[in-house]
């Protein structure tokens, strides 16, 4: 789950960085208001995406009017495929230096690594380029975790001037607030050093690992949950993992790795799929609901069907299609492969109440219904 | 990471609804379950074999080998940690949705105990003919026969189908090793890989990989100084950027984890590569000819 700068610096704060004051606005008006309180202020649009700045979504404002016009200028502007709808108005920081800071989980160390670099502005990657020599990456033992001493040896070599202790001191806080509130990412970019020598957070960009939040409720809301269409908000009320494609090939199977590689298979052999439906785990019964779902997408020309039961049993996944195939009387083709635990009886019933044939391999049966997305064969 | 009919297994939650369905069907298999595992009910039997409240009592009671981890996701850092300190030499975390700081926890405690962890979010390992811990269905003869082809999939659900098409073109399975779906698991690609490569009832490897992370990237490195014949498969290539497809670890970040670096990485590394999984067992057979 990703949080959105206003949701993210909080999390900074409590474990004592230093962020700029600010407040949340909804309006043009209350924009003003709060540059009257702060003074001299940046306005920025709160989207979860990057590239807020060049999409013209922060603007500095002098004056309470000046925030009033920049904010009315932003909200309501699309950047990315978001809508601004809501504003940081922060106060103006006097950027001495900008440097780089993050915590992230390395799938690589299988442990957390702390990044930082002396190129602020940009991403980690883009400074390596440029300068590897400013660039540091420290694998943490998650177990001892990171103490003053590891934090300052790691910025060893870098000229930080006299601020390389409050650095190190940060660098410190950082790790503690990524521990502390299950971040898969947390991110200061810029980091600034300010003319007074202060060191402040000036964006931040927070991901928190989908399975900790059951154990963060106080910050869990704050998060930005991903945006989804219609039939994915159903899809998620009914308990499915449904995800909406731009395709007309419909795709059912059982299984998350099964499911992507049914869509693979479609792609394979020339057609698009309209979505990925997993019915694997838990919801091996809930053939019904997925299949009404799935068909309810009016791009879907065409769909296949694909089980390989292990511990969910096709025949028992098969019922539940075959019911709602009775009660939907669906027109559109559809296409079964079935393997695995259960896969005769499943192969029988569908021969018996729907006169359909499953394919005798994945592939024939996407083939088959990609060329009826294509107004090929019935 | 290849589990044999002699060694001896605990099940840490064999009381709950999955852990008592599953140790029941390891036990027909012949799985050697010597107990179980589960807090504050020690002392009981189920299944015919004793529940102890800790591994570590479990340990002093019966000696083990193995441990099958059927726990919720936030109990599961305690019970393997102390399944780990209790001295268990191999780990297999069937759970989905551990948070990821305490697999790591896992992990790191792991490798200085010298335990072998496999997954988290597997189905499990399963060596036909001779026992499974997991869901892997082994007992199932058109899934799982005995054989020569070692399997690492990160997947159960192709996992089995992968089992299938291989079963189905009259080859069998030396070791199936369910490494898991999330981002940050206990056994590599490459790990299960130099293992299957030292086993000698294995002739050929099949690597079912997916989009995200390096591992395959890794693996590749790897299977470039075998003699022995691999074949692979990687899921995910028609999945969008940046979203995650059902398992955790499945997911294109800018430009890493694609299916194209994979690709290339093992292709580069003399790996035969396969477009569909229905094609596994043909390519099985003629890489198996040399």
């Amino acid at each position: 789950m990703n949080f959105e700068e206003y949701a993210a610096k909080p999390v900074l704060a409590a474990a004592g960085i230093a962020v700029p004051p600010s407040r949340v606005v909804l309006t043009p008006e209350d924009a003003a208001k709060a540059a009257e309180a702060i003074g001299k202020v940046v306005v920025k649009a709160q989207v979860p995406t990057g590239k807020r700045g060049k999409a013209g979504g922060i603007k500095l404002a002098n004056t309470p009017e000046e925030a009033y016009e920049a904010a009315k200028a932003i909200l309501g502007m699309t950047i990315g495929e978001h809508t601004v709808e809501k504003l940081l108005v922060e106060a103006q920081a006097p950027i001495d230096r900008e440097l780089y800071a993050a915590v992230l989980n390395d799938s690589e160390t299988r442990g957390p690594s702390v990044l930082f670099s002396t190129l602020g502005g940009m991403d980690v990657e883009e400074a390596a380029e440029q300068d590897p020599n400013q660039v540091r990456r420290r694998p943490v033992d998650i177990r001892t975790g990171l103490d003053k001493a590891a934090a300052s040896e790691m910025l060893d070599g870098l000229d930080l001037g006299n601020h390389a202790d409050a650095v190190a001191d940060m660098l410190v806080k950082l790790y503690a607030a990524y521990r502390k509130n299950d971040a898969e990412l947390l991110e200061i970019n810029p980091l600034v050093i300010t003319k007074d020598g202060a060191v402040i957070a000036l964006d931040c960009k927070f991901t928190m690992d989908d399975s900790g939040l059951v154990r963060q409720p106080d910050l869990a809301p704050n998060g930005t949950p991903d945006k989804l269409t219609a039939l994915e908000e159903k899809g998620k009320s009914l308990g499915l993992k449904y995800i909406e494609l731009d395709g007309d090939v419909g795709v059912l199977a059982n299984g998350a790795g099964l499911t992507m590689t049914t869509m693979d298979v479609v792609k394979h052999h020339g057609g698009e799929p309209a979505n990925f439906m997993e019915i694997g785990g838990e919801a091996y019964t809930k053939g019904k609901p997925a299949l009404e779902l799935v068909l309810s997408n009016p791009k879907v020309k065409s769909l296949v069907i694909n089980f390989c039961g292990a511990f969910a049993r096709c025949d028992v996944m098969a019922e539940g299609i075959i019911a709602a195939w009775e009660e939907l009387r669906p027109t559109l083709p559809v296409f079964f492969s079935v393997h695995g635990t259960g896969d005769e009886e499943a192969r029988t019933m569908l021969k018996d109440r729907l006169d359909i044939t499953p394919y005798p391999t994945m592939d024939q049966a996407c083939q088959a219904a990609v060329e009826a997305a294509k107004g090929g064969a019935r | 990471m290849i589990v044999r009919k002699h060694e001896r297994v605990m099940i840490q939650g064999i009381t709950g609804k999955q852990g008592t369905f599953w140790t029941e069907r390891m036990q027909e298999y012949g799985t050697n379950i010597v107990g179980g595992i589960v807090p504050k009910k020690g002392g009981q039997t189920h299944l015919g074999v004793p529940v102890f409240n800790t591994a570590q009592d479990a340990m002093k009671g019966v000696e083990f080998d193995v441990a099958g981890l059927f726990v919720p996701p936030l109990y599961a850092k305690a019970g393997a940690l102390d399944a780990i300190e209790a001295g268990v030499k191999k780990l297999v975390i069937l759970t989905e949705h551990i948070p990821v700081q305490d697999v790591m926890e896992i992990v790191a405690a792991a490798k200085d105990a010298g335990t072998q962890i496999i997954g988290p979010n597997t189905t499990g390992i399963a060596t036909p003919g001779e026992c499974f811990v997991g869901f892997m269905p082994a007992f199932n003869p058109n899934i799982m026969r005995p054989g020569t082809v070692g399997v690492i999939s990160r997947s159960g659900s192709l996992g089995t189908l992968i089992c299938l098409n291989i079963t189905q073109a009259g080859l069998g399975q030396s070791a199936f090793i369910g490494i898991g779906g999330d981002p940050v698991i206990g056994t590599t690609t490459r790990e299960a890989l130099e293992c299957l490569d030292r086993d000698e009832n294995t002739k050929g490897v099949f690597i079912l990989g997916e989009i995200g992370g390096t591992m395959e990237e890794h693996a590749a490195e790897y299977a470039a100084t075998m003699k022995k014949p691999v074949v692979s498969f990687i899921a995910g290539g028609a999945s969008p950027k940046g979203k995650k497809m059902g398992h955790a670890g499945a997911i294109v970040m800018g430009n890493k984890g694609t299916y194209e670096s994979k690709v290339k990485a093992l292709k580069k590394a003399g790996v035969r590569m396969i477009d569909t999984p229905s094609d596994a067992g043909k390519a099985m057979l003629d890489a198996l000819k040399g």
